[in-house]
């Protein structure tokens, strides 16, 4: 069966509120309409304007809603209708969310899923284009994960619902119409561990989420240069699967980590600290970074130039093989 | 055309009918560039996702007129209208539609973030809520520096269920700033109906009073309604009367966005609004009071003129220089120290 990622995740949340009662989703035209990329198509006419329901504009309130929703049974999964929708619910996330458990001496269980579409190379702008994972990651008390594949998009969801723990689930928008071959329901190996989605020799390309796909294109290419890429997909940024990252580095020597966050204090930083400091001595170049720039997110003409794609991926594994 | 205008006499125009016909000109002109706006959308022209005021523009219109040249407008990502109302000439608002360096923010801002400080448009705002509490503070240095300015903020009526609405009202009563809250219900908050989500019947007028201020409602479809309160809104503004927050009703005629046929509205009534359009209803009503047919369609030519010059100035327009990504990020012009 040929599903997108958009459907996989459509159908975890089915799957979920089919199984459990407490299973809320809810957000900003999420019910009726079914969500501005249709993620949320079908689940009011199904379960219910009790079970999936529309909110007003006012991120805060949704998160905060959330919050006091899982304290009391529930398990909410809130959507920000955009990456940059979510800055107005910051002080929720960062400040309750993430740390209502601990404040709480662990009495407080906030069983929370937060589903968050980020990223470019829609054609959006600023606020709709955007990738604040590194806020979330940042944060302790927030696991933070990012499907790559449509039977990812599909497991991580189904996991998030699952936890405990409060989870966001940053969804590249752009691979929302990505398919894969799958039958679902579908299993996959917990979120907290990578996956080599490519086995190679020469360097290990690092990434999550919508640059997955761009690794996979980069190693392809770089077959005809002849070098062999490795690429391993993150799939949880909090917790990082640095077990997984090291051994890698340590087959191949080499390591240059994507994604489409701004450069200064985006994963990569993290990323290459963790190698430098667990596989030092098995580098044969500086751990190097394909990221977007430093700057706001640019206009949709300017978008191409700015997102990182093959050719700044590979340009960086020659840097690191000329090392 | 008429054929018997040239028999007619020809008499001079009252006040009061040549404030009329620039509040024509205004809804005219909006909606011409907003048609035309749509047009190239679908031409794929515009990249991005963009707001039409489309059947909204009586609003923009009237406080557009009413406002001084060195007032403040804020507004939202629904804001070309609000941009042209403020004399923003149509070729910038254009190009940056169409994201060329010929636009008013050289093709970095696009259509949800136009801005034009010299024409005392301050930005398009397009996360919800976010503008209210900084037109208050524009309001505020209005009142310390006593220039007499007022700040105009626009927004739709989902914004009034966010917090910052409610934080914003507080601050402009407590303070007695020279701000006007124009809040525009066309009935939905993107595309979920503003009343499935909403404690109150009119989401502005009925918060009105948990601010000490007045309800006040306007038919935001009859450019000479609006124009009345936005002139007795500004007014008590300007001359230390304090906040307003007016309750304007309208309708978009699409939908919430380019890629959204509103299909979620009854058909009924969006019917029911069309037979509302502010623009055929307006020129009716000038000719029924006796303004010359010939003025109307010199107005509706000029602005097609206008429209169509706009457009050839934008389509001809260079995107901008890829520097373009790296400049403007700090005060001396760059973007370093990190890139």
């Amino acid at each position: 069966m040929t599903v997108t990622l958009a459907q996989a995740i459509n159908r975890a949340l089915a799957d979920a509120m089919a199984e459990d009662d407490r299973v809320l989703v809810f957000g900003e035209d999420v019910g009726r309409l079914g969500g501005v990329f249709r993620v949320t198509d079908g689940l009011q006419s199904r379960f219910g304007e009790q079970r999936c329901f529309d909110t007003p504009l006012a991120e805060s309130g949704i998160i905060g809603t959330a919050i006091g929703l899982a304290m009391y049974g529930y398990r909410p999964v809130a959507e920000m209708q955009f990456d940059g929708f979510s800055y107005p619910a910051f002080e929720q996330l960062v400040s309750h969310l993430a740390k209502l458990r601990n404040r709480s001496r662990g009495t407080l269980t906030l069983p929370v899923t937060v589903r968050i579409p980020y990223g470019g190379g829609i054609g959006a702008v600023e606020h709709h284009s955007e990738s604040p994972e590194s806020y979330w990651v940042h944060t302790a008390g927030l696991t933070v994960v990012s499907p790559g594949t449509p039977e990812d998009g599909y497991a991580m969801v189904r996991e998030a619902i699952a936890s405990d723990d409060p989870v966001i689930v940053m969804e590249p928008k752009r691979r929302y119409w990505m398919k894969a071959d799958v039958e679902l329901p579908v299993t996959a190996p917990p979120s907290s561990e990578a996956l080599v989605r490519r086995e190679g020799t020469d360097v290990t390309i690092v990434c999550y989420g919508p640059m997955v796909r761009t690794a996979l294109d980069a190693a392809e290419a770089a077959e005809d240069e002849g070098w062999s890429l490795e690429v391993l997909d993150l799939r949880s940024l909090s917790p990082m699967d640095t077990e997984a990252i090291v051994a890698s580095v340590q087959r191949t020597g080499r390591a240059v980590v994507v994604h489409e966050a701004g450069r200064s204090l985006g994963l990569g930083a993290e990323v290459a600290a963790r190698v430098q400091e667990a596989a030092f001595y098995h580098l044969e170049a500086p751990v190097l970074r394909a990221t977007g720039f430093d700057t706001p997110y640019p206009p949709a003409k300017l978008e191409q130039y700015w997102l990182p794609d093959v050719d700044r991926i590979l340009d960086l594994v020659e840097r690191s093989l000329a090392y | 055309m008429s054929t018997t205008q040239l028999e007619e006499p020809t008499r001079d125009l009252s006040e009061d009918e040549l404030l009329r016909l620039g509040l024509y000109r205004q809804v005219v002109r909006i909606r011409a560039f907003e048609e035309r706006a749509y047009r190239l959308f679908m031409e794929g022209l515009v990249k991005g996702t963009s707001h039409l005021s489309l059947g909204m523009e009586a609003i923009a219109a009237g406080f557009g007129e009413a406002m001084r040249a060195d007032d403040y407008t804020f507004c939202t990502y629904r804001g070309h209208a609000h941009t042209l109302a403020r004399g923003t000439p149509m070729a910038g608002v254009m190009g940056e539609l169409l994201g060329r360096a010929s636009g008013v923010c050289g093709g970095k801002g696009g259509s949800m973030h136009l801005t034009s400080v010299e024409h005392g448009a301050m930005g398009s705002y397009a996360i919800i809520g976010a503008h209210l509490p900084i037109a208050n503070g524009a309001a505020w240095s209005a009142q310390v520096r006593d220039s007499g300015q007022v700040a105009v903020c626009f927004f739709g009526d989902g914004t009034t269920n966010i917090g910052a609405f409610h934080e914003a009202l507080n601050f402009a009563k407590v303070w007695n700033l020279p701000v006007v809250f124009v809040c525009e219900n066309n009935l939905y908050m993107e595309y979920t109906a503003i009343g499935d989500v909403t404690a109150v019947e009119h989401p502005a007028a009925d918060r009105a009073s948990a601010y000490g201020l007045e309800p006040i409602i306007v038919d935001g479809n009859d450019p000479d309604a609006v124009y009345e309160v936005a002139a007795t809104a500004i007014e008590r503004a300007r001359t230390g009367g304090g906040p307003s927050l007016i309750e304007a009703k309208t309708y978009r005629h699409g939908g919430h966005s380019r890629a959204d046929p509103g299909q979620y509205r009854p058909d009924e009534e969006v019917a029911a609004w069309l037979e509302r359009d502010p623009v055929p209803t307006y020129r009716a009503r000038l000719l029924a009071d006796g303004l010359d047919e010939a003025a109307l369609t010199e107005i509706e030519t000029q602005a097609q003129a206008d429209v169509d010059a706009a457009t050839d100035v934008a389509r001809a327009a260079p995107p901008p220089d890829l520097q373009a990504a790296y400049t403007n990020l700090w005060a001396d012009g760059g973007s370093s120290w990190r890139n």
